[in-house]
């Protein structure tokens, strides 16, 4: 029932929230348009020359911007997998009869609440460090050579780290689906005879479509700007394989203190998120409309 | 019972189930142990791990060294401060957007989301500009703002999800029964809506607390909260994995107990608009 | 602090109680570095002197630490009334009349004292704009048992040919020790500062006169291909994730044979509570090329006060205090000798007590009185600091350059490729800052 009023009263409250993030969003984002254009540096702050696009210019042809816009590609899009497909792998396991089920659901819930920096250095130094790390000490006793994991496989590691971070929110969204899911239709198509597998495609995964839809979306959003991560364990090396796009606009603003050219690059990075949000809505939104 | 649940089913699953958890647990608890152990045993190969010297003296340490009540009380505030009043702002708008919608209201969310893609350093000097100007570094309100502004795309878009899921036709009939549109939110949509709320303001509260950028850059001590605390002792120069566990530690204990305590209702508002 | 009084504390500064109005509050930040917190924890012996004055501290973590100060200076934030900075920052900061010249400092804090290098060095065109509270350079640190045992004496001064055979020698692998332990993360103050100066003592240098890199010169080729050579051959697995911690942990528990960092390790190797190996440890000069100039660094964590301070006379006196000889004594008395903030004042080293506690003293200050940030390098260069150049950009291209040495040490890069590669960054960078100015 869409009357006139109804819609008068929907624009008035929806007005507070748009108006904030209209403003949130425009006066940093004008300042930002404004500080792009000028030769900024913070050390530097008695000039404020005009530029132009001199400084989307430098950071679009930085060799570390392709780098860094392909990792961050790669980054994004593995986390995504890995949490997605062992997220339901492990959903899968805890809605089977488990004794104690309660108890274990607290321990994969935990890293979700621990923050990004403090993870990152448990994970580098306690459990990756190539010799005095808890993975090294398991490779030695079973005979193997440890792992130089930030040298080797730096960004590998990287998404370990924010995969152990992010799993928990996709399993428990996925167990919790799981567990919605209508028994007496599972039972049903096993009464037909049908195998485990095809239950698992053509009943539960169905079912499932729209959990990992939101799981995508929400993690979608942080995982474009993960950078304590980095920032701990290898600073954005070496080379550049583990420099992402929040890494390179950081080591802009805080590390060239340029703010000219972190207020061009945070532009190109809203812009690219905005390309990748398109695209996710054209892949998966269709999973969102009722 | 139509499906065969065997003793060996159960076991296999139980044990498998266990074993995970064990995993994805294994690094908190490695941590909780190093906080108990001196900074040489924390590094010492092979590592030990219940048979060394327990020792509180990191304990000790942080409390005698940082305020932690002070910065725990900040994050408390800061976390529950911005998402409340996040809610505040966000129920109308989820609200009118789940229940009448126009063209404009998918444009408008993929919009909001998309302002929580800024990566805060590119905003960094602006913001700390406008701060500096309207007296707000290192104030709580400054912090609340901004943090409740980061979260609130999130908080509108959860909302937004479950709300489209209650039925239509239940508010329609309370209108016909004179309901007004204040009644009808407060008696009819809130009930049917508190587990969505519910984990909404959970999520929130966890994404607010481990904020760790604003949180860092705008306060100096009055507003500081637990990020602040731990980048006081992360990376010294010298040993620091046991005093850092230990921080650590008491970082997280506050949310990971919040958090096991309201787990289910975190899942189940989280799951009730993702699931049909 | 005692934590109830700590908690009260955090509690009434929740409800805003407002403090009585003669009262000066100073906002302090500081590195969370050993010497500062024990300074945090004697602030009672300040607040006591000065009954006005009360401090509040912000200690955060180097990098934090570096980004909140610069950020807060840069747009007058305010936000600060004592700032922790490093002798990189001195001469920038003073430019740009961001610092305020300390030239009021009462008359028994014998600025003389201050040890001439480092006095220099936060000194900017000869006037004082911040206060040293510890210093260091960088030197040889070596296992004396390892050494024995491979049948080598460590020269006086030791050559880096010397070390790179040494480290060669005492490499077994399957005890996991290491010959070497250098650093290998990417940074400016991390990898670029010991390859920095390294480089310096091969006779390399970053700009010639005219603001030219020089990544394309042979002696930078001479010092990266050295440096990745040994530590392959000698280094521990991960070396290219390894600062000074990695290096110190390492060290500690007897993992490398040699260690060449900054002073302030001999004072943490030493200590039996954190270190494996602290009756072990030997000390050496930073190693020399021969070419006149050794890989000893120079460098200090000073205080100083923003220009703006509203509370220039209540932070000249907490400053006074925290660097002067009395400061220096007072943490004796409570913690004893070996913890005093070293490399700062020639009465300590002069000082037969702290000798005796400290047998890495007499090396330290020779390492610091070895490093001369004016005249860092072989040749003439247009700028100043040793293991890094003075100038606003320096820390974009050093930690640039520093990604490209950490893939070449990985492995990941060549030698060639990632000095190709540093030359390329820098000259852009140098470029687009409107070098030679």
């Amino acid at each position: 029932m869409a009357t006139r009023q109804t819609h008068m009263l929907g624009r008035i409250l929806i007005a507070p929230s748009v108006l904030l993030l209209f403003i949130w969003m425009i006066v940093p984002l004008v300042m930002t348009i404004y500080f792009s254009v000028l030769h900024y540096d913070l050390l530097n702050p008695g000039v404020h020359d005009f530029i132009g696009f001199e400084n989307y210019y430098y950071f679009l042809t930085d060799p570390a911007f392709l780098a860094s816009l392909k990792n961050t590609l790669v980054l994004v899009g593995s986390v995504l997998i890995i949490t997605v497909v062992l997220g339901t792998l492990v959903a899968l396991l805890m809605d089977q009869p488990v004794i104690g089920r309660n108890f274990v659901r607290l321990m994969v819930i935990a890293p979700f609440f621990v923050m990004p920096t403090v993870s990152a250095l448990v994970w580098k130094n306690l459990l990756m460090h190539p010799v005095s790390g808890f993975f090294a000490w398991i490779a030695t006793s079973l005979g193997f050579r440890p792992i130089d994991w930030f040298a080797q496989a730096p960004l590998f590691s990287i998404i370990l780290i924010v995969a152990w971070q992010w799993l928990p929110f996709a399993t428990l969204i996925l167990l919790t689906a799981l567990q919605s899911l209508d028994e007496e239709q599972k039972e049903a198509a096993e009464m037909d005879g049908a195998h485990a597998f095809s239950t698992f495609f053509y009943i539960t995964l169905p079912h499932l479509a729209r959990p990992i839809t939101v799981v995508i979306l929400i993690e979608t959003i942080f995982l474009l700007s993960v950078f304590a991560e980095i920032f701990v364990t290898t600073g954005g090396g070496p080379g550049l394989q583990t420099t992402n796009i929040a890494f390179l606009i950081y080591s802009q603003a805080l590390i060239q203190y340029d703010v000219g050219g972190a207020s061009a690059g945070g532009l190109v990075a809203v812009v690219i998120a905005n390309i990748v949000a398109i695209i996710l809505v054209r892949l998966v939104g269709k999973n969102l409309e009722t | 019972m139509a499906r065969k649940r065997t003793t060996t089913r159960i076991v296999v699953s139980t044990v498998s189930a266990w074993v995970v958890g064990f995993i994805f647990f294994f690094p908190i608890l490695w941590m909780i142990l190093t906080s108990f152990k001196t900074e040489l045993d924390a590094f010492s190969i092979p590592p030990k791990f219940l048979f060394f010297h327990w020792t509180t003296e990191n304990y000790a340490t942080v409390q005698e060294r940082s305020n932690y009540v002070h910065h725990a009380l900040n994050s408390v505030i800061l976390a529950g401060g911005s998402t409340l009043i996040a809610l505040l702002i966000a129920v109308p708008a989820a609200y009118a957007m789940a229940f009448s919608p126009t063209k404009r209201t998918r444009g408008t969310l993929m919009w909001m989301l998309s302002t929580k893609m800024m990566p805060p350093v590119g905003v960094l000097v602006p913001i700390y500009l406008l701060f500096r100007d309207f007296n707000l570094l290192d104030s709580r309100i400054g912090l609340i703002a901004v943090l409740c502004l980061g979260n609130l795309p999130i908080v509108i878009w959860m909302l937004f999800t479950y709300f489209k899921e209650i039925p239509k036709d239940i508010l329609e009939a309370a209108r016909m029964d004179g309901a007004t549109i204040g009644k009808e939110m407060v008696y009819i949509l809130m009930p049917m809506a508190v587990p969505g709320i519910a984990s909404t303001l959970l999520l929130n509260v966890i994404l607010a607390w481990n904020e760790a950028f604003w949180t860092l850059n705008l306060t100096t001590s009055t507003a500081a909260p637990l990020t602040v605390f731990i980048a006081s002792y992360s990376s010294p120069e010298g040993l620091f994995w046991a005093k850092l566990s230990a921080a650590s530690t008491l970082a997280i204990a506050p949310i990971l107990i919040i958090g096991w305590f309201s787990q289910k209702q975190l899942v189940r508002g989280l799951t009730f608009g993702a699931v049909k | 602090m005692k934590p109830l009084y700590a908690a009260l504390l955090g509690a009434a500064s929740l409800v805003a109680v407002s403090q009585a109005s003669a009262q000066t509050t100073l906002t302090i930040a500081t590195v969370n570095n050993g010497d500062m917190v024990r300074m945090q924890g004697l602030t009672d012996d300040f607040t006591k002197k000065n009954p006005d004055i009360n401090v509040k501290w912000v200690t955060l973590e180097e990098n934090v630490l570096r980004q909140r100060v610069t950020t807060d200076i840069a747009t007058k934030g305010g936000q600060f009334d004592v700032l922790t900075i490093g002798t990189y920052e001195i001469p920038i900061w003073a430019k740009q009349s961001w610092l305020v010249p300390l030239d009021k400092l009462p008359a028994d804090y014998d600025v003389n004292d201050i040890l001439p290098k480092i006095r220099a060095a936060v000194s900017y065109k000869d006037t004082l704009y911040a206060a040293p509270f510890y210093g260091e350079s960088s030197m040889t640190m070596y296992r004396k048992d390892l050494f024995e045992k491979a049948g080598l004496t460590m020269p006086e001064q030791p050559t880096w040919d010397f070390i790179f055979d040494a480290a060669k020698k005492i490499t077994d692998k399957s005890t996991e020790t290491y010959g070497i332990c250098l650093r290998g993360k990417a940074g400016w103050g991390e990898n670029m500062a010991f390859l920095t100066a390294m480089s310096n003592s091969y006779g390399a240098r970053w700009f010639d006169e005219k603001w030219q890199p020089q990544f394309n010169t042979p002696e930078w080729k001479a010092t990266l291909t050295d440096y990745v050579k040994v530590m392959k051959e000698a280094g521990p697995p991960g070396a290219s994730s390894n600062g000074f911690n990695e290096n110190l942990a390492l060290f500690d528990a007897g993992k490398c044979g040699i260690w060449i960092d900054a002073t302030v390790a001999a004072s943490f190797i030493s200590d039996p509570k954190q270190s494996k190996v602290a009756d072990k440890v030997g000390f050496a000069p930073a190693p020399t090329k021969g070419l006149g100039k050794t890989a000893a660094w120079l460098w200090a964590w000073n205080l100083a006060i923003p220009a703006g301070s509203k509370k220039v006379d209540a932070a000249e006196k907490f400053i006074a205090w925290a660097t002067s000889k009395d400061y220096l004594k007072l943490v004796a008395d409570k913690e004893g000798w070996a913890n005093v903030p070293p490399g700062t004042r020639t009465s300590l080293y002069n000082n037969p007590e702290y000798q005796k506690a400290a047998p890495f003293a007499a090396q330290t200050l020779q390492a610091i009185n070895s490093a001369d940030p004016d005249h860092p390098t072989v040749k003439p260069v247009p700028y100043t600091g040793v293991q890094y150049a003075a100038i606003p950009e320096f820390q974009g291209i050093g930690t640039t350059v520093g990604q490209q040495f950490s893939a070449a040490l990985s492995g990941s890069k060549s030698v060639d490729a990632a000095l190709e590669a540093a030359q390329a960054s820098t000259e852009r960078e140098m470029k687009r800052s409107g070098y030679p100015k």
